[in-house]
This record gives structure tokens, C-alpha cells and sequence, in this order.
């Protein structure tokens, strides 16, 4: 831990997203891990059975998805214009618009602007953007601690841990471990937990409370994101729960907004369709205890210098395809998460990416191409059961978007030597005409008069062993249905 | 190329497909904005929904608002409230004339003088019945956002005339002051956390109590 | 009980999965509409719905499947096929196939074919009007109702008014019904791992039921579960909703 001694904030883990090895690997000591599948088990259970009562409320529900669906499209498909908007909204407002094309970008921007401000910390509000660029590590390399105030970024970032969920980035945490975190970590970074501490959750947030108190009062830099970003005002809203977000967007001289260039939108009456479709859907919450919304500079109130940054990362190239831009409507709730059995299993570190689920595996894909294996691997990362879809409040279609990005996929493997694309390639062939089909039927048959008494087959090699190393494969009988039919149908009709 | 030309640009790009140059026309919102919620009695509604989020509600013809307001933070133990300038006098003179000390933000606190005092008492801007929400817009009897995000208690007045169905409606009452620029805060109850094993936990950064009276 | 139905001609779409490893599914689907009066044929021409290409990315392959399909059905006015899932595939994808073929001609014949597509619960609570079958199951069962049945080709609750009116039938709920078994075609060998944590939740949850019988509307969704049932020795026998509803009290089945 020598090379922690001089960093100012917890390190993360080694390695980078890019570089984790396909969804399967990952996925493995995942599911061999007891605890985790408990906690995220219980988490899920917990937060779908919430959304559920609070969604079963709204008789319009289906109605309002609608609407969500159709205001980003309509965002979506007329981007240049609202974000040209938007900037001239925000810059009336007394805020400063940067744009960066990348992560890079991104990062150096929110540096040069802190480092102006002759300061070598920030506060910051959960960001999915700010993570999706990795803007803590950036602002570490140049000497900057940057604090996450939420409670959960909190015990990812004291943790030495990443998020594994959009939501409750700590989901794949339970209470005695958040207790060990806190008591081993936070007297390195300041006000310590106190030695006494249960794993009472309402003390661990006392603990958090005080830990980050001092740092609120303190800060002079905030950084944030924005859940929605007004055109026709330049209004920025953040919704959240615990007050840290209203503490970072508040109390600092200096505010510095990462903001997708996708989570602009048209007009103020827009947000009565998301504000009421997002805390449902997200924390199964009639409302989120705290929004805040602002409009660049306030005289008298809050931060007096006011910065947006906003960034395209990648979101051009999911524009750029019909089927792929639903995805950029996503609002960032977790409903899909939360329902998916796949993520319910594995949990979000395996997806290699802080947008893990079933959005992650249509967001990543696009966001940063296909040719890393990961990103590769998250397409198949699903059953196709389609259960994301029904619980999304902007109705993107997943499961359609994740074929499609199959096919990019398939494509992007065609003629080199795998597999997949030969055995394909000869399914396809059987398939494809009754006469090839029929001959491999006989084939099969065949099996099953060499092994008359085999009613199932047990553990086989492969190519046979991902199915049966834990469950058995019935035996194809001697007789086929058309064979049946040929028969019994057929003859003498 | 600046950045923001080559982003605008590459948005353009990937639009190529779209034809129809009017937003509105090219895609239709079949969503009629500003509705009401139908609801029997959304007084009673707001009272069920703020208390569900662990507020405490008070209803009080407006007459007797001073007094409870009294009451309410005698009972809550508050020694300090800071006042925002534009609080209605006979509320001021009732903290006043109960014994807490009472301090005004003209010069501004500063953080660390806000975080010694006790509480906040404000007028609002809206409630939203079937949320249990209280929306400020911080105008002058509500003060800047940090006078009600710092002090650890925030007793709060919504008008019943104030108090709406639901989010389309707030959000149509409350459009004019976000073009004026105002920045709005929505409290649901007091700040809360549900990041350790979904438990929901009432007390994280903001007021950790939150005390609500409808004047009626 | 007889319940006779006008004569009506019915193409089997068996799927192919069913014709080689599930021939008793397509059978039971034979004696059932039979029963209830319908004549069925089988056009010898069909294979497969070419989900399993499809799903794995290989449109292309999956092509032929669509034209042999419109080739095999397209002569007739009703197409049932006893699997939600190869029901949707048709439903949902072939519109989508046709499409990325470019060929405007198979695109309206697809949509001339899907639209007489359905699935056996749907022919026979939608066209033929009925959810007492005459059927005879003195069983205790449990009904897991699969993803793309739900889901894709949308049957609702169509099987459970189905299995709801067979005679002797102890029908027990099935917990967390609604969740995935973990089969999702390639998924369950390209994410066995995954696939299996889902089948034996999904088998545990049936086992708990105390039924005899596990029934669904997809054998290969069966075929997932099952294959967990069988390995454990649970005794739970798998069984497709036709083979319950073909069975009538002294039928020799």
C-alpha cells in the first residue's frame, strides 16, 4: 500500500473496465459467492416489491411510459436543436458551457476549472457521468481529493470498491461490512466512525453524516451531474434522497455539472411525466425525499460560479443507429436491474462497467464499440425474458436491442476461425429445408436405438458439458413426430 | 474543429434520418400536461402521504398558525431558529415571544453558523398531495436554499390553498418561477437513505426533522 | 363430453424441437384439436422458427427459416404451434427477418402468415371458444408460465384458464412464477453457470409446490427445468399443457 500513502482519497481496485475479461468469466466467482447472492437476493427482492405497490398506484402508469417514451424520442431525434438551446438558456443564466468530445475531454475541463479555483478537494454528488468518465482518478492524478457524498458511493469509494449498481451502487454490501469499511477507513480521511458503532443502518448513517459534515462545510468546489438538463430554461435537476446532493449544490462557491448531452429536455412540463415515472420506478418511492433544480447562477444563493460540462463519450455513436438510440432515453432508475435474474445473480461488477444490467448491456456495447471481449460478451449477457422491458419507464425495448446488438456482434466475428460461427454455419444448413433436417433427424434417432434403456443423458464432455455438468438431457426417443405422422396420419388418408 | 462544433456536428450526422425538421410534428406526445389527480379529499390526502414519509403534520386554521408554530418547536427542543426576512411578523413575533432565540440572515450566516442553529422555519411554495411533497421556490419567506438545509430541524407552512393533486399540477404552478430563474427545492418528508440493504433509514445530511404545518 | 368444433383445418406448426425431442407434445396437440372436431394437417416442409440464429446474432441463417416457414404455412388460415416461444419468434421476428433481408415480397407474405399464427392456448380460448377441453388430470400441478409465452407471444393467462377447468386437477401456485427459468436458448450453454443458478431456483421453487407435475407451454423451457428435476431425483415430472389437456378420463394416455 505504498503507493496509497501519497493519494488522497482510497484507491480504487487495479485493472480497468476495459480490460476484464467476457461476462461469463466474471460471472463465475460471482455466483460462487454465498454472501453476495444473499445480498443481492434479499436487495432486489426488497426493491421490487416496493416499485411494485408504487407503480400499482398510478392507474395512468402505462400512459405516462408513453409519454416518457415519446418526449425523448422526440428530444433524441432533435438533439442539435435542444442542446444549442440549452446552452443559450444556460449561458443567460450566468453559467459557463463547455463540451467535451470524450472522457478526456471531460476530465480535463472539471480539472483546469478546479485547479483555478486554487483548491485540492471537491465534494461530489452521485454522478453516473462523472463516474462513466472516471473523473475521480482524474482529479486524484493532479492532486485534487475528490469525496463522494453519497452514502453508498461512500462505502464503494472507502471501500476500495466500484459500483455495482446505478441505484445503490453498495447493493453487493450488507450492513456488517459497510461496519468494517467505516471503522477501518474513514479515520484516514477524516472524522473517524466511532469505535462502538453496531451495524445498525441508522448509525451507519450517523457515521457517514458526521465523516462528510466537515467536508460540506468546508468545500469550495462541488461537482455534480444532472438527472435532466431543461432546454427552454437551462434549469438542471437533481433528484436524490439524502441531502448531500442539496449540501454539494448549495453550500461550494464553485458548481461543475457533468452532463450526458442525452439528458437534455424540451421544456419544464416535461418533468411532471419524469418526476413522477423516475422515483416509482427507481426507489419505489411515491417521491424521492429531495429535488433540487437550478437555473445557472441564483444572486444570493448557492454557488456563484456555475459550470456545465457537457459530454458526448460515445452517445453520438448510439444516436447515430435507429435501433441502437432508445438506449439514450434511459433515465438512470435501476427498475431493469432490480427485475433482471441474470443481475440478481451476478450483480453489477461483472457486467465491467458502471452501467451494469440490462441497460448496461446495451448501453456499454454502444457507448464504447464492440471491440473489447467484454463489451463483446454483454449482449448474450441475458435470457431474453424480456422482463426489463415490462418494468422500464421509457419502454426501451432491451430485449430487441440486445438481438440487435447480437447480430453487430456476429458480424463484427465473421471469418475468424471460432466456433460458434461453423456450428451455426451447419445448424443453419440442418435447418434450413425439410430434406437436411429430416436427415439429421435420422440421426438422432440413430442415438437412441444404440442407447435403448437411456431415457437421459448424464454429466458429458464437451461440447455437451455447459448443459449437463448440473442438469440432465433427455434423450431424443427413437421415433420422430413426423415419423409418427408418416405413419399414423398419412398412410391411408 | 472546437469540441462544441464537432459534437453538434456529429449529432447532425447521426441524424440523418431524420426528416421532419419540427420536433412538435415529427414526434407527437400524446400526453395532455397540467392534469389534476382525481382524489376525495386531497387536504387529507397531503396530510396521509407527508406523515407517511415520517413527517410531523399539524393542521391549524390560519389564526392559530403563530401559536403552533410555537408549540411545535418548544416540543421539537429548539433553542436557535434562523428566520428567513420575508416571514410572515406574526409567526416571527410568536418564535420571538416563546423564548427562542431567534437570528435573521442579513448579512448572510455563514456554513458553520448555520450548522449551531437549531432550526428553520419557512413558508413554501406548494404541496403535492399524493406525493406528500412541499416544494420551495425560495422566494422571500422561505430564504436561500442552505437556511433549510442545514439547520437540523425545518418547520415548514404550506397554505391549504397551496396544496395541489399531484406533479402535473405542481409542476404548472411552479413553471413561472423556474423561467424567473428562482431555484426550487422538493422535500419529501426528511432527508433519508436506503443505500444499506435497502433499509430506509429517516436522518442522513438534510434536516433529520421535518415538521409541517397546514394552515387552513 | 364432446365438444365439436365446425370442421375447422388446422396446420400443426410442431417446432422443431418438439418433432425430434418432444414428439408426445405435437401428438397430444394431433389428438386434442381432433377431439374438439378441427381437422389438422402437417405440412411436411416446415423446420424450425430460426429463433436460436436469431437470437444469437446470425440473421442470415436464420433467413431460410422465414421463407420455409411462409412456404410450409401459407396455404392455410390457422397455424398453431404448441410453444410460446417459437409462437413469438414468428410473431416478432419474422416481420424483423424479412426486413433485413430486403425482400418486400416475403415481408408481406410474413405478415399475412403471422397474423393466423397462434399459439395452442390462444387457438383454442380465442378461435375455438373454449377453456373446458374436456381434459381429465387427477394431479397435484404446478404451472410455470414461460418468458416468451408471457412475455413475447402474449398468452396471458389463456393456459391457466385451460388447466383451471381439467377435471381432477390440483392446480398450486407456483412461487415467483414470473421469473425466468434460465433457459434462454443459446444462454444456457454460452452462460451455463448462470443459466443453472436460475433452472435450480426455479426447480426449488417447484419442488417446494409438493406437485407432481410441473407443466408449462415450452418444452425447452421444460427441458431446462427438468434437467435440473431429473439430476436432483426430485420425482417432479415435466409435462407440456397439450399432454394435459389431450388426456380425457379413460383415455388410454
Amino acid at each position: 500500500m505504498t503507493a496509497d500513502a501519497q493519494r488522497r482519497t482510497p484507491a480504487p481496485p487495479a485493472g480497468t473496465y476495459l480490460g476484464m475479461p467476457k461476462f461469463q468469466k466474471n460471472a463465475k466467482p460471482a455466483l460462487a459467492n454465498e454472501q453476495l447472492r444473499k445480498n443481492l437476493r434479499h436487495a432486489t427482492g426488497t426493491i421490487r416489491a416496493k416499485r411494485v405497490a408504487r407503480v400499482s398506484e398510478v392507474p395512468e402508469w402505462e400512459e405516462l411510459r408513453r409519454a416518457g417514451e415519446a418526449i425523448k424520442n422526440r428530444t433524441l431525434r432533435h438533439l442539435d436543436t435542444y442542446l444549442v438551446q440549452l446552452e443559450e438558456s444556460l449561458v443567460r443564466a450566468g453559467a459557463t458551457v463547455h463540451w467535451a468530445r470524450d472522457a478526456a475531454e471531460a476530465n480535463r475541463i472539471v480539472v483546469g476549472l478546479v485547479q483555478a479555483k486554487g483548491v485540492d478537494e471537491v465534494v461530489k454528488v452521485k454522478s453516473m457521468a462523472t463516474q462513466e468518465i472516471e473523473l475521480n482518478e482524474a482529479l486524484e492524478e493532479a492532486g485534487i481529493a475528490a469525496w463522494e457524498t453519497d452514502l453508498a458511493e461512500l462505502i464503494v469509494q472507502l471501500g476500495h470498491d466500484r459500483p455495482s449498481h446505478i441505484l445503490v451502487p453498495a447493493i453487493h454490501r450488507n450492513r456488517s461490512e459497510v461496519r468494517e469499511i467505516f471503522l477501518r477507513e474513514m479515520k484516514r480521511y477524516g472524522t473517524a466512525a466511532p469505535e462502538d458503532i453496531t451495524d445498525d443502518p441508522a448509525e451507519l448513517a450517523g457515521a457517514a453524516r458526521r465523516h462528510l459534515r466537515e467536508k460540506f462545510l468546508r468545500a469550495r468546489v462541488a461537482v455534480s451531474g444532472a438527472n435532466f438538463a431543461i432546454a427552454e430554461t437551462g434549469t438542471l435537476v437533481v433528484v436524490e434522497s439524502e441531502g448531500n446532493g442539496r449540501m454539494c449544490l448549495t453550500l461550494p462557491e464553485t458548481l461543475i455539472s457533468v452532463v450526458g448531452i442525452e439528458k437534455v429536455l424540451p421544456t419544464t412540463a416535461d418533468l411532471e411525466v419524469y418526476l413522477r415515472l423516475l422515483p416509482r420506478s427507481s426507489t419505489g418511492e411515491r417521491m424521492n425525499p429531495y429535488t433540487s433544480m437550478w437555473t445557472g447562477v441564483t444572486p444570493g444563493d448557492g454557488p456563484q460560479e456555475v459550470h456545465v460540462v457537457l459530454v458526448d463519450n460515445g452517445r453520438t455513436n448510439a444516436l447515430a443507429d435507429p435501433l441502437g438510440r432508445p438506449a439514450l432515453r434511459c433515465i438512470r432508475c435501476s427498475a431493469c436491474l432490480n427485475i433482471c435474474p441474470v443481475y440478481e445473480r451476478v450483480g453489477g461488477h461483472a457486467y465491467g462497467s458502471v452501467y451494469p444490467g440490462p441497460i448496461g448491456a446495451v448501453l456499454n456495447p454502444q457507448l464504447r464499440g464492440i471491440s473489447h471481449e467484454i463489451d463483446q460478451s454483454l449482449p448474450y449477457a441475458s435470457t431474453l425474458c424480456g422482463a426489463c422491458f415490462d418494468v422500464c419507464p421509457v419502454r426501451i425495448p432491451i430485449p430487441d436491442m440486445l438481438v440487435h446488438l447480437r447480430k453487430e456482434v456476429a458480424d463484427h466475428k465473421k471469418g475468424t476461425p471460432r466456433v460458434e460461427p461453423t456450428a451455426m454455419a451447419l445448424a443453419g444448413w440442418v435447418l434450413s429445408d425439410r430434406r437436411h433436417f429430416e436427415l439429421a433427424q435420422r440421426a438422432a434417432g440413430l442415438a437412441a436405438r444404440v442407447l435403448p434403456h437411456t431415457t437421459h443423458l448424464g454429466p458429458m464432455p464437451w461440447p455437451a458439458s455447459p448443459w449437463t455438468r448440473a442438469r440432465d438431457l433427455p434423450m431424443p426417443p427413437p421415433e420422430s413426430f413426423r415419423s409418427w405422422w408418416r405413419k399414423n396420419r398419412e398412410e391411408g388418408r | 474543429m472546437n469540441a462544441r462544433e464537432e459534437i453538434l456536428g456529429r449529432v447532425r450526422t447521426a441524424l440523418a434520418d431524420v426528416t421532419e425538421l419540427d420536433p412538435v410534428a415529427d414526434v407527437p406526445v400524446a400526453w395532455e400536461y397540467g392534469r389534476a389527480t382525481a382524489m376525495a379529499d386531497v387536504l387529507a390526502r397531503f396530510v396521509e402521504t407527508t406523515e407517511d414519509y415520517k413527517a410531523t403534520v399539524v393542521r391549524a386554521p390560519a389564526g392559530d398558525v403563530p401559536a403552533r408554530i410555537a408549540e411545535l418547536l418548544a416540543g421539537a427542543g429548539v433553542a436557535t431558529a434562523v428566520l428567513p426576512s420575508g416571514l410572515d411578523d406574526a409567526w416571527r413575533a410568536a418564535i420571538a415571544a416563546s423564548g427562542v432565540s431567534v437570528l435573521d440572515d442579513e448579512p448572510q450566516l455563514s456554513r458553520a453558523e448555520l450548522d449551531r442553529i437549531d432550526a428553520v422555519v419557512t413558508a413554501s411554495a406548494v404541496g403535492i398531495a399524493e406525493t406528500g411533497t412541499i416544494v420551495l421556490d425560495h422566494a422571500a419567506d422561505q430564504g436561500r436554499r442552505a437556511l433549510t438545509l442545514v439547520p437540523d430541524t425545518h418547520l415548514v407552512v404550506v397554505r391549504a390553498d397551496q396544496v395541489v393533486s399531484d406533479v402535473a399540477e405542481a409542476v404548472a404552478r411552479l413553471a413561472p418561477a423556474v423561467t424567473d430563474g428562482a431555484p426550487l427545492t422538493w422535500i419529501s418528508g426528511p432527508s433519508a437513505t436506503s443505500d444499506i440493504e435497502l433499509s430506509r433509514v429517516e436522518g442522513v445530511h438534510g434536516p433529520r426533522t421535518l415538521l409541517v404545518i397546514l394552515s387552513e | 363430453m364432446t365438444i365439436r368444433t365446425d370442421g375447422l383445418t388446422v396446420a400443426l406448426f410442431a417446432t422443431c424441437i418438439n418433432d425430434v425431442m418432444f414428439p408426445g407434445t405435437p401428438r397430444a396437440v394431433v389428438e386434442l384439436l381432433e377431439r374438439l372436431g378441427c381437422r389438422v394437417e402437417f405440412p411436411m416442409e416446415q423446420t424450425c422458427c430460426g429463433q436460436m440464429f436469431t437470437n444469437t446474432g446470425y440473421f442470415d441463417a436464420a433467413v431460410p427459416n422465414v421463407r420455409n416457414y411462409v412456404k410450409a404455412f401459407s396455404g392455410y388460415e390457422y397455424v398453431v404451434g404448441p410453444s410460446g416461444s417459437c409462437v413469438g419468434a414468428v410473431r416478432h421476428q419474422h416481420p424483423m427477418l424479412a426486413d433485413h433481408a430486403k425482400d418486400a415480397g416475403l415481408a408481406a407474405e410474413v405478415d399475412r402468415v403471422v397474423a393466423r399464427t397462434y399459439d395452442l392456448s390462444e387457438f383454442l380460448v380465442d378461435v375455438l371458444g373454449i377453456t373446458d377441453v374436456g381434459a381429465y388430470f387427477p394431479h397435484r400441478v404446478t404451472y410455470h408460465p414461460t418468458c416468451h409465452s408471457v412475455r413475447v407471444a402474449k398468452v396471458g393467462d389463456r393456459p391457466y384458464q385451460l388447466l383451471s377447468k381439467v377435471k381432477g386437477i390440483d392446480l398450486v401456485a407456483l412461487p415467483d412464477a414470473d421469473q425466468c427459468c434460465g433457459f434462454g436458448g443459446t444462454f444456457s450453454v454460452k452462460n451455463p453457470d448462470v443459466s443453472v443458478a436460475m433452472a435450480a431456483d426455479k426447480a426449488r421453487h417447484v419442488m417446494a409446490t409438493g406437485a407432481e407435475y410441473l407443466v408449462t407451454g415450452d418444452n425447452a423451457c421444460l427441458m431446462n427445468i427438468g434437467g435440473i428435476l431429473h439430476r436432483q431425483n426430485s420425482g417432479v415430472k415435466p409435462i407440456h399443457l397439450a399432454e394435459i389437456l389431450a388426456r380425457t378420463e379413460g383415455g388410454e394416455r
